[in-house]
């Protein structure tokens, strides 16, 4: 799906924004504002240690252990933080339950805000126009787009996230897992699931398992 | 601000271009992007309203045609510029391979990024502030157009929703943008039905629940 013209667009730019990337961290360096040490183990945090497996866990337990759903629903900061993730972009945490009746979905139309303790920083779609102008004004559109097709009967719940609290979608488990284990579950819990632009399948080479 | 980042319902902005196997980052300056912009963020001499509004603020044309690390970029240049951390000159001696003298010791050193991250930043405030609404009112976005930073969207505004969701007490986006003004007050998720929003033409099952402040609502009879 990408396209070629925006793609050249973006890396003829490149060259000089890298550059004042660059000259930036080096004045900031040499003045003893940032630690250069500091940024790889942002960087680090960000790009190995938190992502959609943190998410993928909450899901897989909330569909194995009824107390921990009620606790998630109670208080999905507290819930979320039992399994170790907490913090920035994850202060204050609410999971929103797909039914047979209704299928919840995150935005963020003014800008990117996204649960990162549970999914890591979010992907270039989420934070591009096409989708912050849409997910709210035609949001089955976009769901198509992602390969979803609901029901005329469900509704469609977008939740757009202009304040602080951080949205978590918890999807359905899908039919025929129901003797499979934690570990099992939590592999097929995909990122988009948890923002409501896909759902859980289970994949052709695990039937049976 | 009407700014070009209000973006819910525009038109015109083309198809969800979903990238597969999608990595974290595009390019090494990404990296360095965000982890400066959050290093620089431990001087506290800035809060999070105050760098979403230093990306806003700027030509809709400018915002539209750069990526999301570059309007990252821009804002992190006029939020260090405006606090005095670096100036103009300095910018432009580094561009050219020049130094500049040491001046300070970084708040945040590497073994701190772990603890600091984990910890968060709450924009909850622990006061005792009295809800103006209540779950299952009806209450409608004031229509008010502020030439600042707001998290009202253009999209509700003039709009009648429901309160389904006390959120407790937060600070307030508009004047912690300005000056670190807190004015602590509730935030509510209220819900819309898609036909309010957009007419008759969508689903009347499907619903838009957006988080908004006692400031932005007023009662709706």
């Amino acid at each position: 799906m990408s396209d070629d013209h925006h793609h050249n667009h973006e890396s003829s730019e490149l060259s000089e924004t890298e550059l004042r990337v660059r000259a930036l961290e080096s004045l900031l360096t040499e003045k003893g504002l940032i630690d250069p040490a500091a940024l790889d183990e942002i960087v680090e945090i960000y790009e190995s240690r938190i992502g959609p497996r943190n998410g993928s866990r909450v899901v897989a337990k909330a569909w194995i252990d009824p107390d921990y759903l009620n606790r998630l629903r109670h208080d999905a900061t507290a819930a979320i933080a039992e399994l170790g993730y907490s913090g920035r972009q994850g202060e204050h945490m609410i999971v929103v339950e797909n039914t047979p009746e209704v299928h919840n979905m995150i935005v963020c139309t003014l800008c990117s805000c996204y649960p990162i303790t549970v999914l890591g920083l979010p992907p270039v779609w989420y934070k591009s126009a096409p989708y912050r102008s849409r997910a709210v004004a035609e949001p089955r559109a976009v769901l198509a787009e992602f390969g979803v097709a609901l029901s005329d009967e469900t509704e469609v719940r977008v939740w757009d996230s202009t304040a602080e609290l951080r949205y978590l979608v918890l999807p359905m488990r899908p039919k025929g897992t129901e003797d499979w284990s934690e570990e099992q579950l939590s592999k097929i819990v995909e990122r988009d699931a948890m923002i409501g632009t896909g759902l859980v399948t289970v994949p052709d080479e695990s039937a049976g398992q | 601000m009407n700014g070009a980042h209000d973006m819910g319902g525009m038109q015109g902005m083309g198809l969800v271009d979903a990238e597969v196997d999608e990595p974290v980052f595009h390019a090494e300056w990404e990296r360095r992007m965000l982890a400066i912009f959050l290093a620089m963020a431990a001087w506290r001499r800035w809060n999070i309203d105050m760098a979403r509004f230093a990306r806003e603020n700027v030509p809709a044309v400018d915002y539209l045609s750069r990526s999301y690390y570059e309007n990252w970029l821009h804002g992190a240049e006029s939020l260090l510029l405006e606090k005095g951390f670096i100036s103009r000159e300095e910018i432009e001696a580094a561009r050219a391979g020049g130094h500049a003298e040491k001046i300070a010791d970084p708040p945040l050193t590497a073994d701190m990024v772990s603890p600091v991250t984990a910890r968060g930043s709450s924009a909850r405030v622990d006061v005792d502030v009295a809800p103006k609404f209540r779950i299952g009112e009806s209450v409608r976005v004031i229509n008010r157009h502020p030439r600042g930073h707001t998290r009202a969207p253009r999209y509700v505004r003039g709009h009648a929703g429901e309160i389904v969701r006390d959120h407790g007490i937060f600070v307030f986006p508009d004047t912690h943008a300005v000056d670190g003004t807190q004015k602590p007050q509730h935030v509510y998720a209220v819900r819309f039905a898609a036909a309010e929003l957009w007419g008759d033409e969508v689903s009347q099952r499907d619903s838009v629940m957006v988080d908004l402040w006692d400031d932005y609502l007023e009662p709706a009879p």
